[in-house]
């Protein structure tokens, strides 16, 4: 059966009307019983509206809309030719190697998979090389962990391998949780083949037998795909006992995580799966030595273990060549913010921001500009926009401030508030703190308490230096990543915007109007035509007056939510 | 072996030492706050921390094996600056009510807040506002003074098996409490206080009962008496500077004549009399082949309450003979009240006890009404004792020598290294050789029975029988203990012991949940040997010697097990449910 799949790209297919167009075209052509139509969530291309990619030909059609659905289906699926005119485009500077599969195959298909290779690189790992080959091939790739850490794969797998022990475990963490991120839930749900096969790689190689997916429960799509992988794999001997004929045996079990950012944290996720509340423990012992039920464990992102069929087909000299010095091959990125093309990228490491902000997410979404960028989620920080060529790798980011992290990148206009924003992601971090070490715990709700009082022009001079107290307490006393980093927004946004917390303190001013207590709305006479559209709009009646006398806005009443600012036609309203 | 280095100074030591303890080793002194000696680290606090030179990363001492080469520095400006900020940050979700609290001058976090000199609070006061629980009437759950160490959930799930205490939330509103969020008495608590002995702040507590006793002290009306657990003897001294251990039964009684108590009774004589008992209860088991063997001891009321709820099946095993503090109080009533002519309606009578679980034991079924009235009126811990000594403004150093009411009150060694883990066997065993064969073992004959190892299996040899016996203390050793037995019922194969005593809390009552503060198994171990001190400078070590049991047995309850014994100083077993509805 061959397929179609479908992208809304940005969100204009709300109510599934093109899925169901497709399907009925399909239906008048008669040909429904061979075609399978496939919704993806990522297909590399953005902002095009709704997109259709006809496989295995590679017809990529985007900006439809519903008018266009028969002729593509007779001419282009039907009769298997190219309509020129309304063939996408899009070319960028992606490298693809994660992603490489996805939104290009039937994710629900094992055939699909193996087609494109599928499988191949377990292969010469259990038949061609012997484990310290496949170590020492890892080593030579240079990949490090895309869960945040970076640490070199081979010498994690290589620590598990050396550990022994009568029982070792294989888990993949798909507990992605920082918000804005999603790459983890389009590999699984586009290409789950390719992680499951970096997982019996890993379980050949430290000598594994059980190895868990944990997936957090909120993605549904991923946890059904994934299951229909291992179904399959099970079907087709990659599976289960003696696989492929080898001595190697393996089995999964998949394991939903209940919604707790911190079972990110492999400690803390180890936790979880062995059915204890989800807390992070001291590290060493470090999984690979102690991990699940005390045993060897090697603990690998989705994005991570995706990379390694590859470096067994292609070689780790092959993926050593893409890349900066210190950080190899490609890093998936969760494009978003103020930015024209938001959504997945990937891209080889040592490119630069602007590289991805203007040439491959097309530059700022509106008329601001680019103030900074934040990378690596809650546990990231901002780089302000004189660092745009900085190359992108785990050092480079570190060095200014934040983190690669697991690869959330938000572009940050000059209509951003710093302080709203470092207030942003300490509120994420309080909600998820585990409450476990009194640093994070008690230091992040602090923290969040200041970054309050400053947002509402109530803090004081001395109330910076107390932030940066707690924050550097935090960060060095705190247990896990989840504390040590959680006050990173707030120290990279003072490290390079210091001056607008000084304005929120001093002037009881947001520059960019985003912190609602400092903001005061008034009706400026000489611009305003007594038209009332403010006052029939306001929520809570703090404009008060009449056509013929005009009117005021009453800031006591007032609750600065911006709608006679928004409603004014006549710019009669200033807000500052 | 680790050769390392700390604050410049090399250390040698054994492979797996945490950096802590390596620095300790040096003389260096890293500050802790979650730590305890008997629990695994749950490094909650953050105030261990210390700089590896080599990865340039902070680490936490109490939790972190030194490694071969680690350049440790335990001690510098940003370490102190980072350590001071979490205890400041602690404080600043700490309600520091310090004057009202019950452990206002023994608490560890007021002991680090003052070393770090801490003389302003700087970030916003975070007030928790939990609602207290006090519904035990036994052990108080103060949330609000909780600082989340996690000793007291480690030591109730790990140590005693248990489970009733838990986290619940997270984040900042993360909080301790009775697993489910339900009232602690409507839980598994077992009333051990554990928990309370290994709190670092006032966040769990006994339920104090020093103003009751006040009340009851300076009531004309009220004949007050007392007695004082053995345990309580060797740790009281702690609260007076004393050393380890120091043995200070006679200034205990001085002190409670001087708090106004007409009578002074010793739980040691109580123990005795459930020696006299639960020896013969075994003999008619081991020799008699009357009643199921093992024979189980029930002299611990955790235990007691821990078998209720989680190992109902035994409850035919266990010796009915009641605990020393509960003959001792129903003697008080009957048989003291009948020798010096007192109204017994009139007789208050207040324990002092190692235990918090003894507050429990005292109304725990209709037995403990025996002689018509509450047998004991109030029991208190030995930290509630030293706090009412204090109060009443008594030189505790200074006293005297006191002694003890003769009746009630003269006990043998037998009855005071009950109160160590193995002091009821070996109590019981010197008994029983004497009742199988008509003549007394040395006194040393069963020292195999003493100290600190979990599980302690051994088999005594009495005119050819092999006794075999097994002792287990701290309620997380039991498990193993009954699942053995369990499993050779269940096979019908030879039952793996004959006699077997558990104690709930670890190193029995010496490290009992009413001691005072800190202990460890060095302390433990100090507590047990003024107990065997005791009973080397005793003219009797034989519970049956004693010369006030013969008399007791005389002139009032003719025999053990006798008709009236039975009615005043046995007891009975009931299934309890582990969840109370």
């Amino acid at each position: 059966m061959k397929v179609i799949l479908l992208k809304d790209t940005d969100g204009k297919d709300r109510e599934g009307l093109f899925h169901d167009k497709v399907l009925d075209a399909l239906q008048k052509e008669g040909i429904s019983d061979k075609w399978k139509l496939v919704r993806v969530v990522d297909i590399g291309i953005y902002n095009r509206g709704v997109a259709l990619k006809i496989l295995p030909a590679g017809f990529t059609y985007t900006d439809l809309t519903e008018e266009d659905i028969p002729g593509i289906v007779r001419k282009s699926i039907k009769e298997g030719k190219e309509i020129k005119e309304k063939i996408s485009s899009v070319k960028d500077k992606q490298v693809k190697i994660v992603l490489r599969n996805c939104g290009v195959i039937d994710p629900e298909n094992i055939e699909s998979y193996l087609e494109t290779g599928g499988y191949q690189g377990l292969k010469k790992v259990l038949f061609e090389y012997k484990p310290e080959e496949s170590i020492e091939e890892l080593k030579i790739s240079g990949l490090r962990g895309r869960g945040g850490g970076g640490f070199p794969l081979w010498m994690k797998w290589n620590f598990a391998r050396k550990t022994r022990s009568d029982e070792k475990y294989v888990i993949c963490n798909g507990d992605e949780g920082d918000p804005g991120a999603y790459m983890d839930r389009s590999v699984l749900e586009g290409d789950p083949h390719s992680v499951l096969e970096g997982m019996l790689v890993a379980g050949y190689l430290v000598g594994a037998q059980k190895g868990y997916f944990y997936i957090r429960a909120e993605y549904p799509l991923a946890i059904s795909r994934v299951q229909k992988a291992v179904d399959d794999a099970q079907e087709y001997g990659l599976l289960g006992n003696n696989i492929l004929g080898s001595d190697f045996s393996f089995s999964i079990e998949i394991r939903l995580g209940a919604g707790a950012f911190v079972c990110g944290e492999e400690t803390a996720l180890i936790a979880s799966i062995e059915g204890k509340r989800g807390y992070p423990s001291p590290r060493p012992p470090y999984p690979s030595v102690k991990g699940l039920w005390g045993r060897p464990t090697v603990i690998n992102n989705v994005e991570t273990l995706a990379n390694v069929p590859v470096i067994f087909t292609k070689g780790g000299k092959w993926f050593s060549k893409i890349g900066s010095p210190t950080s190899k091959g490609t890093k998936v990125f969760a494009l978003t913010g103020k930015i024209k093309n938001s959504g997945l990228v990937e891209v080889p490491m040592g490119i630069t921001l602007r590289e991805i902000i203007y040439d491959i997410g097309g530059g700022m979404l509106n008329s601001y500009d680019i103030k900074a960028v934040q990378t690596g989620g809650p546990s990231g920080g901002v780089i302000s926009k004189e660092h745009l060529d900085t190359p992108v790798d785990y050092e480079n980011l570190q060095k200014l401030g934040s983190i690669m992290g697991s690869g959330g990148m938000i572009v940050i206009d000059e209509s951003d508030c710093m302080v709203d924003l470092a207030k942003f992601y300490m509120n994420f971090c309080v909600d998820e703190s585990c409450g476990k070490c009194a640093p994070c715990r008690i230091g992040t709700t602090q923290m969040l308490e200041y970054l309050d009082s400053i947002s509402k022009g109530k803090a004081s001079q001395e109330d910076i230096a107390k932030l940066k107290k707690i924050a550097a307490a935090v960060k060095k006393a705190s247990l896990c990543g989840l504390g040590q980093t959680a006050p990173n927004p707030v120290l990279s946004t003072l490290r390079y915007f210091e001056e607008e917390y000084l304005e929120h303190i001093r002037d009881k001013k947001c520059r960019a109007g985003k912190c609602k207590e400092l903001l005061e709305y008034t009706i400026i006479q000489e611009k305003c035509r007594r038209c009332s559209l403010c006052f029939r709009n306001c929520p809570v009646s703090a404009i008060s007056g009449n056509n013929k006398e005009g009117f005021v806005i009453d800031n006591e009443k007032c609750i600065k939510c911006g709608n006679c600012f928004e409603v004014c036609k006549f710019e009669a309203i200033s807000r500052g | 072996m680790i050769t390392a280095n700390i604050n410049g100074i090399p250390v040698k030591v054994r492979r797996g030492t945490t950096i802590l303890d390596a620095a300790k080793k040096i003389n260096i002194k890293i500050p802790v706050l979650c730590k305890h000696p008997d629990l695994d680290s749950t490094a909650a606090c953050g105030i261990c921390v210390v700089k590896n030179a080599g990865s340039g990363k902070f680490l936490r001492a109490c939790c972190t094996p030194i490694e071969e080469g680690m350049n440790i520095t335990t001690h510098d400006n940003e370490l102190h600056e980072v350590r001071k900020t979490v205890i400041e940050l602690i404080l600043s979700n700490h309600p520091n009510d310090c004057l009202q609290c019950a452990r206002n001058n023994n608490c560890e976090l007021q002991k680090l807040a003052a070393d770090f000199g801490i003389r302003e609070y700087p970030f916003h006061q975070l007030k928790k506002g939990l609602q207290p629980d006090y519904s035990t009437k036994i052990i108080n759950l103060v949330a609000d003074k909780c600082i989340l160490c996690g000793r007291c959930i480690n030591v109730c799930q790990n140590i005693q098996n248990v489970w009733a205490l838990s986290f619940l939330d997270r984040g900042i509103k993360t909080r301790i409490s009775a697993a489910g969020d339900i009232n602690l008495a409507d839980s598994p608590c077992i009333k051990c206080g554990q928990c309370s002995a290994h709190c670092p702040t006032g966040a769990i507590a006994e339920y104090d009962e020093t103003e009751k006793t006040w009340k009851a002290l300076y009531d004309p009306d009220k004949y007050c008496v007392v007695q004082i657990a053995p345990a309580v003897r060797v740790a009281i001294g702690e609260a007076f500077g004393y050393p380890e251990g120091e043995n200070l039964t006679g200034k205990l009684y001085a002190a409670l004549r001087k708090l106004g108590f007409k009578a002074v009774f010793d739980t040691s004589f109580g123990a005795d009399l459930t020696v006299m008992e639960e020896a013969t209860e075994f003999i008619q088991r081991f020799v008699h082949k009357k009643g199921p063997l093992p024979l189980i001891t029930s002299c611990c009321p955790s235990w007691v309450d821990f078998m209720e709820k989680y190992y109902s099946d035994m409850i035919e095993h266990f010796s009915t003979a009641k605990s020393p503090q509960a003959m001792v109080g129903v003697l008080s009533k009957t048989y003291y009240a009948e020798q010096n002519n007192i109204d017994p309606s009139k007789i208050f009578m207040v324990s002092i006890m190692p235990c918090t679980a003894k507050k429990y034991e005292i109304t725990r079924s209709e037995e403990m009404f025996a002689s018509g009235y509450q047998d004991i009126d109030v029991s208190l811990t030995t930290r509630e004792l030293s706090r009412m000594i204090k109060q009443a403004g008594i030189d505790f150093v200074g006293l005297e020598d006191g002694k003890p009411d003769h009746i009630l009150g003269d006990y043998t060694g037998a009855g005071v290294i009950f109160g160590a883990t193995g002091g009821v066997m070996e109590a019981a065993l010197r008994t029983a050789h004497y009742y199988i064969t008509g003549e007394n073992a040395g006194i040393m004959d069963f020292e195999s029975v003493r100290g600190l190892k979990g599980v302690k299996e051994t088999t005594v040899e009495i005119d050819g029988n092999s006794i075999k016996v097994a002792i287990a203390h701290g309620i997380g050793n039991v498990e193993y203990v009954l699942n053995k037995i369990q499993k050779a019922i269940a096979e019908r194969k030879e039952i793996p012991y004959h006699f077997v005593e558990v104690m709930a809390c670890p190193g029995g009552c010496v490290g009992g949940g009413g001691q005072p503060y800190g202990v460890t198994d060095k302390l433990r171990i100090s507590r047990s040997q003024g107990l065997y001190l005791d009973d080397e400078k005793q003219d009797f070590h034989y519970a049956h010697e004693n010369p006030y049991i013969k008399k007791l047995y005389n002139d009032f309850l003719g025999k053990p097990l006798s008709e009236k014994s039975h009615k005043l100083l046995h007891t009975f077993y009931n299934p309890r449910p582990l969840y109370r509805k």
